[in-house]
């Protein structure tokens, strides 16, 4: 203990004080592409999961195979692929295009798979129901089942959500002044690592720690307001 | 029934899963005003057959008339015609993320476009009549069975259908929830409804039937009064259905 409040008080603030406005500029640009992509993601995972809630032929089997290999590959090798191999064939992507082409290639099967457990949990009969009061099959999905897969489904979307923005640390290896790519910077440049470091995880907590206390609150809201219970 | 307007027609019905008929060459016709209770042993095709009416099932073979028109066409637009058939279900499959009023409103607000004060004026009134107004509020999950069926009764009645069908709607009931729901359904037969009902309770069925139509192995085995039917069954397997009812 005695070494870490020494550590402390060695603390550069001067230096803090200095790249603070750094950090700002990469916590926003990191929450924008982090954005753009969940958003992305979000799209894919609800046209993945409906693919496969309808059992669409072709469309249900390319999600099959898109969310395999999303999944199982790490976000790092996908951007790699992106930025180093995809030129190779002719196709170059800015590195802001990598970095939301890539979180949106890995968010989309989370998404979907979060969305698939929330539809699956919905009662069969309910599509019954609702297709026997006259709605139809698009109606049917837009107030009964979908809402109800909803609210099953907010609690992984929202840890996807946080995941997927924690990912966005890998982005500086596509050349982009994210939040690691500043701290990994400065510490090669100055070699003030505490301080680098400490601004690191301060912004990743003032990024993430609205979001998750956001998250929790829908969450609460579902489950113990929702549905009268 | 002589004479009396056809209000669902239906020719040689017939149903496959794919591993076996579970409908064969089915016909039946059903008049306005009449209460129709299907009853048979389990598995006979009885819940399917209803469930052909309204398109929930796919037939092999065969037609079905509502008004004198094919409903069994590719072409039916089935959101259409199931306005003017409705149905409740055993499990009611109210639902759950709608309050009592909601779930009654949806078919009249989105599939009719109806003005809402017009229809929560009549959903109100329907609630009234089963007397669950002061429910009207209230989640499914805060209702007993028997409430939840009076509410799904009403869903289905809002949409002013011409034909109702009751898919053995106090099966999942407990024992004392049975007469309330039995009641509404009663009431609804006396004011002129046209019903088909699924049904395993007897005395109702023959309290409420103006035809009991028998089926077995996906077949209509026996159809008749139900007097007839219940004191004088015509076939073999009538009686012996019946035999497994009684304790006689």
């Amino acid at each position: 203990m005695g070494v870490f409040y020494g550590r402390i008080e060695k603390l550069d603030t001067g230096f803090m004080a200095e790249y603070f406005p750094l950090y700002v500029e990469a916590a926003k640009l990191t929450f924008r592409l982090g954005m753009t992509g969940i958003l992305f993601s979000l799209v894919i995972g609800v046209v993945c999961s409906l693919a496969g809630y309808y059992h669409v032929p072709v469309l249900r089997q390319i999600a099959v195979v898109y969310v395999e290999l999303s999944r199982n590959t790490p976000l790092l090798v996908q951007l790699f692929f992106l930025y180093f191999g995809l030129p190779k064939i002719g196709v170059m992507l800015s590195s802001e295009g990598c970095a939301v082409i890539g979180l949106s290639f890995l968010g989309g099967s989370y998404m979907a798979e979060a969305l698939r457990s929330g539809l699956e949990a919905v009662e069969k009969g309910q599509m019954e129901s609702a297709l026997a009061i006259g709605l139809n099959r698009f109606q049917v999905m837009r107030y009964v089942i979908f809402p109800q897969a909803l609210a099953t489904s907010v609690p992984p979307l929202c840890a996807n959500v946080i995941f997927l923005i924690k990912e966005t640390s890998v982005f500086s290896v596509v050349a982009l002044a994210d939040l690691m790519y500043v701290a990994k910077d400065l510490i090669g440049l100055y070699y003030q690592t505490d301080e680098a470091l400490l601004m690191l995880v301060i912004s990743y907590l003032v990024l993430l720690l609205p979001i998750s206390v956001a998250a929790g609150l829908i969450e609460r809201r579902l489950r113990y307001a929702g549905f009268g219970d | 029934m002589e004479g009396q307007e056809k209000l669902l027609e239906i020719h040689h019905l017939h149903k496959d899963y794919g591993n076996g008929a579970v409908l064969k060459d089915v016909s039946l016709d059903i008049h306005k005003g009449e209460v129709l209770v299907l009853i048979g042993p389990s598995g006979c095709g009885k819940s399917t057959f209803l469930r052909c009416m309204n398109g929930l099932e796919q037939i092999q073979s065969g037609e079905i008339r509502l008004d004198g028109e094919v409903i069994t066409d590719p072409k039916t637009k089935w959101s259409e015609v199931r306005q003017k058939i409705g149905m409740v279900f055993q499990s009611y499959e109210l639902f759950p993320h709608m309050t009592v009023i909601n779930n009654i409103l949806l078919g009249p607000l989105k599939v009719q476009k109806k003005e809402k004060k017009e229809a929560e004026k009549e959903a109100e009134q329907l609630l009234e009549r089963v007397g669950l107004l002061d429910k009207k509020d209230a989640y499914p999950r805060q209702l007993s069975g028997g409430q939840k069926q009076r509410v799904a009764i009403v869903r289905a009645l809002i949409m002013k259908p011409e034909i109702l069908l009751f898919d053995e709607v106090t099966a999942a009931l407990d024992p004392e929830m049975v007469r309330e729901v039995l009641d509404v359904m009663l009431e609804l037969a006396k004011e002129g409804s046209t019903m088909v009902i699924v049904t395993h309770e007897m005395q109702f069925a023959r309290a409420v039937a103006d035809r009991i139509v028998f089926l077995d192995g996906g077949e209509v085995v026996e159809m008749a009064a139900p007097e007839q039917f219940f004191t004088q069954p015509e076939t073999e397997r009538a009686k012996r259905f019946l035999d497994t009812l009684s304790f006689e």
